[in-house]
C-alpha cells in the first residue's frame, strides 16, 4: 500500500487547517452559508435533506486495517455508528455536525486519510479494479498510474474549477471492472506489440442526463507521457467545455458536440506542446519508487488443492453456496479473492456498521495482509486469502451478518440514497432495492437465475448507474407520485452499454412483480449457460416489452 | 476594489475602459473587440496598454501582439469559471508572456493560491481583503504536487533530491 512520506503529510495537515478556519468564520457567522458553499465542497461537505454529510475519500478504493479501524471510530464517535460505502469507492458519513467536521479532518490525517476532492467541480478520488495485484490477467496493477493520478491531480492549480466534476478509473485487465467507459476519462493498462505498458485512452463517457459512452482517443500512451497526456485532456476540456447549463458541463457533451475526432485532434495538438517543456515527463525512477508501494505481499508457495476446503464446501451448503459465488480467482495458487457483500437481504446497499468495519478489518488484517478494497458495486474485497483460511474467514463474516451469498446476483444492487437523504431526488431508491431484495430472498433461487445486476437511481443524475445495471430503475416524479422507469441491456464492463426503456414506468407496488416478470421471461428464454445480459442480447427487448406489460 | 501585485498592495495605475467610453490620458485597460477595431491608434498613444479577455476569448487571438500589452486582464465572471486558469498558463508557459497578468471579476480568497501558481502576478480584489489574509490564502501550502507557472520545485523533484542526498551521505560513510 502507498504510505505518506512529510510531503504527502504536510498537504494534508495544511488543508486541515485551512478548512478548521474556514468552518470557525462560518460558525461565527463571519460568512453566510452561500459564501461557505464553495469552501465546504472543496472538502466533501455536503448539506442533504437533514443534515451535513462528509464524502472520505478512499484512493482507488484501498485500505489498511487501521484505516478502516479508524472510520468505524469515526463513525461511533460522530456519526451514528455506521457508514456508507459509495460507487466510487469512498465513505459518506450522513450525520456530522459541522463544529466537529475539523476534528474528524484530523483523526483520518492520523491514518492518511482525507476528503480532498470528493466533491466539486475538480478531479474527483481515482478509481480503479478492486481485483487489483490479485487478478490472473493483470497487465501492471492499476494502483500504481492511479497514486501517480492522484497525486498530480491533488489542488492541481489549474483544474480545480472546471465546468464540472471529472472522474477517472483505470483498469490493468481486460476484463473491466472498474466501469471506465462510463467516466470522464478510462484508462486501459495495455502492452504493444513491442512488449511496452502504456495506456488506452476513452475520453467523454458517463452516465447522469445524458448516458454516454467513452471513445478511444489516445491508442496507446507511453508510460512517460501520461501526465502530459492527461493534462492535455483537462486543458481541452477547461478551456471549451460548455459553462452555461449545468447538465451539459461534462466533458462527454464537448466530445459529442466537436466529435471524437476533432476531440483527438485538439487533444493531440495540446499533448504535443506539454510534451515538449518536458515538466510532465514521468521518469522511470519515480514509478518504480512508488509501484515498490504496491509490491507483492509476501505470498506463501502454496499447492492449489485444498482437501479441507473440499471437506468444508461437502458439508455446510452455506459456505459452499458462499465460495461459489463471494470467491474468485487468485493469480497465486492456493490463494482466493473474496468479496464481502454489504447487501444484506432487506438492507440498505452500501451500509456498514462500526462493528462490521472492525469485524473485517481484524479479518483483513489476519488474512489478507493487512489491506483491503472498497468496490465500485459497494461492497468490500479481501483480494489475497489462502483458500485453507476460507472457512474461518467465513464464520467470522457470518457472525458479523456479512456472509450473504450474493455477490454478483439479483439481490447485489447498487442504489444511490435517493429521497431518503438526498436534497437532489425525485423518489425513494433504497425501498426499491430493498423491496427487491426480500423479493428475491432465496439464495437457491438467485443462484438459478445467476449474474443480474440491478442498479436503482432515484432522479435523473444517475447515482445509481442505473443506465449500465443489466436491469436499471429510474425513479421519476409525476405529479407528486413517484414512479419507477425500467431500462434493460445495460453494462459496465469492457462490453459497455447503455439500457434501453422498456415502456411506461411503474408504481412502487408493481416494481418487485415487474422485476419478476423480467426475470420469469429470461428464464424462460435462456439458452444452456447463457447470463440474463446474454440472453438479452440475443433476443433484444421486444419479448420483454410484449410480456411484462400483458396483464395490465 | 484593491490590486495586489506581485504580493504587495498597490494603487490603481490602469483606467479599465469599457466598449464605448471615451479613452482617458495614460495607462488604459481595453476590451479585446476594441483592440482588435482600435490597434492602430492605440498603439500610436505611446502610453501603457492592457487588453482584457473576456471567458471564452481564447488568448490565441492576441498572441501576436503581446508585446504591445504591459497588461492583460483575464476575467472570472464568476469564481467558478476557471477558463482563465488555463489562459494564464498559456500566456506564461506557451506564448513566453512576461508582461503583467492580472486577475480581475470574481476573484475570491480560496483561489488566491491556485491563481499565482498559474501564472497571474496581479490581482484585483475585495476591499475586505488584506495583507494578512493574502498571505493565508497564497501561504496555504508549502508544497505542490505538480508543476505550474510558478517556479516551485514539484513534490516529486524534492522527492528526488532527497533520495539523491541520502545517497551522497551513504557514500560518503562508505
Amino acid at each position: 500500500m502507498y504510505r505518506y512520506d512529510e510531503f504527502d503529510h504536510s498537504l494534508v495537515k495544511e488543508r486541515v487547517e485551512q478548512f478548521r478556519g474556514q468552518v470557525a468564520r462560518r460558525l461565527d457567522g463571519d460568512i453566510t452559508e452561500d459564501e461557505f458553499k464553495p469552501i465546504r465542497l472543496m472538502n466533501g461537505l455536503y448539506l442533504q435533506l437533514h443534515a451535513y454529510m462528509l464524502r472520505v475519500a478512499v484512493p482507488y478504493g484501498t485500505l489498511s486495517s487501521k484505516q478502516l479501524r479508524k472510520l468505524a471510530d469515526i463513525a461511533r464517535k460522530y456519526d451514528r455508528g455506521y457508514g456508507h460505502f459509495t460507487t466510487r469507492q469512498n465513505l459518506q458519513y450522513n450525520w456530522p455536525a459541522l463544529k466537529d467536521v475539523p476534528a474528524i479532518l484530523d483523526e483520518l490525517a492520523s491514518v492518511e486519510m482525507h476528503c480532498i476532492q470528493t466533491s466539486g467541480n475538480c478531479i474527483r478520488n481515482v478509481t480503479s479494479d478492486q481485483y487489483a495485484g490479485a487478478a490472473k490477467d493483470e497487465v501492471e496493477d492499476p494502483r500504481i498510474i492511479s497514486e501517480v493520478i492522484r497525486q498530480w491531480s491533488t489542488f492541481h492549480p489549474e483544474f480545480s474549477f472546471l465546468p464540472r466534476k471529472f472522474k477517472i478509473a483505470v483498469s490493468g485487465t481486460e476484463a473491466d471492472r472498474a466501469a471506465i467507459k462510463v467516466h470522464d476519462i478510462g484508462i486501459q493498462i495495455v502492452t504493444n506489440d513491442k512488449g511496452e505498458v502504456g495506456y488506452q485512452v476513452y475520453v467523454g463517457g458517463g452516465l447522469g442526463r445524458t448516458p454516454m459512452i467513452g471513445k478511444k482517443i489516445g491508442d496507446f500512451v507511453p508510460k512517460a507521457d501520461l501526465l502530459a497526456y492527461l493534462e492535455a485532456v483537462m486543458r481541452v476540456y477547461n478551456m471549451n467545455g460548455r459553462r452555461d447549463n449545468l447538465y451539459k458541463s461534462r466533458i462527454k457533451i464537448l466530445v459529442h458536440e466537436i466529435g471524437a475526432e476533432e476531440m483527438q485532434r485538439q487533444v493531440e495538438e495540446e499533448f504535443a506542446e506539454i510534451r515538449k517543456t518536458g515538466a510532465l515527463n514521468l521518469p522511470q525512477d519515480e514509478i518504480d519508487r512508488i509501484k515498490a508501494y504496491f509490491a507483492d505481499p509476501a505470498f506463501e508457495d502454496l499447492s492449489d488443492d485444498a482437501a479441507e476446503l473440499d471437506a468444508a464446501i461437502a458439508a455446510d451448503k452455506g459456505f459452499a453456496h458462499w465460495v461459489k459465488n463471494n470467491t474468485a480467482a487468485h493469480k497465486k495458487p492456493g490463494y482466493a479473492i473474496v468479496n464481502i457483500s454489504l447487501k444484506p437481504i432487506g438492507g440498505t446497499p452500501g451500509d456498514c456498521s462500526a462493528d462490521q468495519m472492525d469485524a473485517v478489518a481484524a479479518l483483513a488484517e489476519k488474512y489478507s495482509f493487512d489491506e483491503l478494497r472498497v468496490t465500485h458495486e459497494q461492497n468490500l474485497t479481501l483480494a489475497h486469502v489462502r483458500k485453507a483460511d476460507l472457512k474461518a474467514v467465513y464464520d467470522a463474516l457470518k457472525a458479523a451478518d456479512l456472509a450473504t451469498a450474493n455477490v454478483n446476483l439479483i439481490t447485489d444492487q447498487i442504489a444511490c440514497p435517493g429521497l431518503d437523504y438526498c436534497n437532489l431526488a425525485n423518489a425513494r431508491s433504497i425501498p426499491i432495492a430493498q423491496e427487491i431484495s426480500n423479493r428475491f430472498a432465496d439464495i437457491e433461487r438467485q443462484h438459478d437465475i445467476g449474474e443480474l445486476k440491478i442498479n436503482t437511481s432515484g432522479c435523473i443524475n444517475a447515482c445509481g448507474h442505473h443506465h449500465v445495471g443489466h436491469i436499471g430503475i429510474l425513479g421519476v416524479d409525476k405529479k407528486g407520485v413517484e414512479y419507477y422507469q425500467v431500462t434493460l441491456g445495460g453494462s459496465a464492463d469492457e462490453n459497455t452499454a447503455i439500457g434501453d426503456i422498456l415502456g411506461p414506468a411503474f408504481t412502487e407496488q408493481e416494481i418487485p412483480d415487474a422485476i419478476e416478470k423480467i426475470v420469469k421471461i429470461y428464464l424462460d428464454t435462456r439458452q444452456d449457460g447463457e447470463r440474463f445480459i446474454d440472453t438479452y442480447r440475443r433476443v433484444g427487448i421486444q419479448p420483454f416489452k410484449e410480456n411484462v406489460y400483458e396483464a395490465h | 476594489m484593491k490590486l495586489i501585485k506581485n504580493g504587495k498592495f498597490v494603487e490603481q495605475d490602469f483606467v479599465a475602459v469599457g466598449a464605448d467610453d471615451a479613452l482617458p490620458d495614460g495607462a488604459v485597460i481595453v476590451p479585446l473587440e476594441r483592440w482588435e477595431a482600435e490597434r492602430d491608434s492605440l498603439i500610436t498613444r505611446n502610453t501603457p496598454i492592457g487588453v482584457k479577455l473576456e471567458s471564452g476569448q481564447h488568448p490565441e487571438r492576441i498572441r501576436e501582439d503581446l508585446d504591445h500589452f504591459s497588461v492583460v486582464a483575464l476575467d472570472f465572471p464568476i469564481y467558478r469559471n476557471g477558463r482563465a486558469y488555463s489562459y494564464a498558463r498559456l500566456l506564461r508557459d506557451r506564448y513566453g508572456y512576461e508582461g503583467e497578468v492580472r486577475a480581475v471579476g470574481n476573484v475570491l480568497q480560496d483561489q488566491f493560491y491556485f491563481m499565482v501558481r498559474c501564472g497571474f502576478d496581479a490581482l484585483e480584489v475585495q476591499d475586505k481583503i488584506t495583507p494578512e489574509v493574502f498571505e493565508q490564502s497564497v501561504g496555504a501550502f508549502t508544497y505542490a504536487y505538480q508543476p505550474a507557472a510558478d517556479d516551485r520545485p514539484t513534490v516529486m523533484s524534492l522527492r528526488h533530491r532527497l533520495a539523491a542526498r541520502a545517497d551522497e551521505a551513504r557514500a560518503a560513510a562508505d
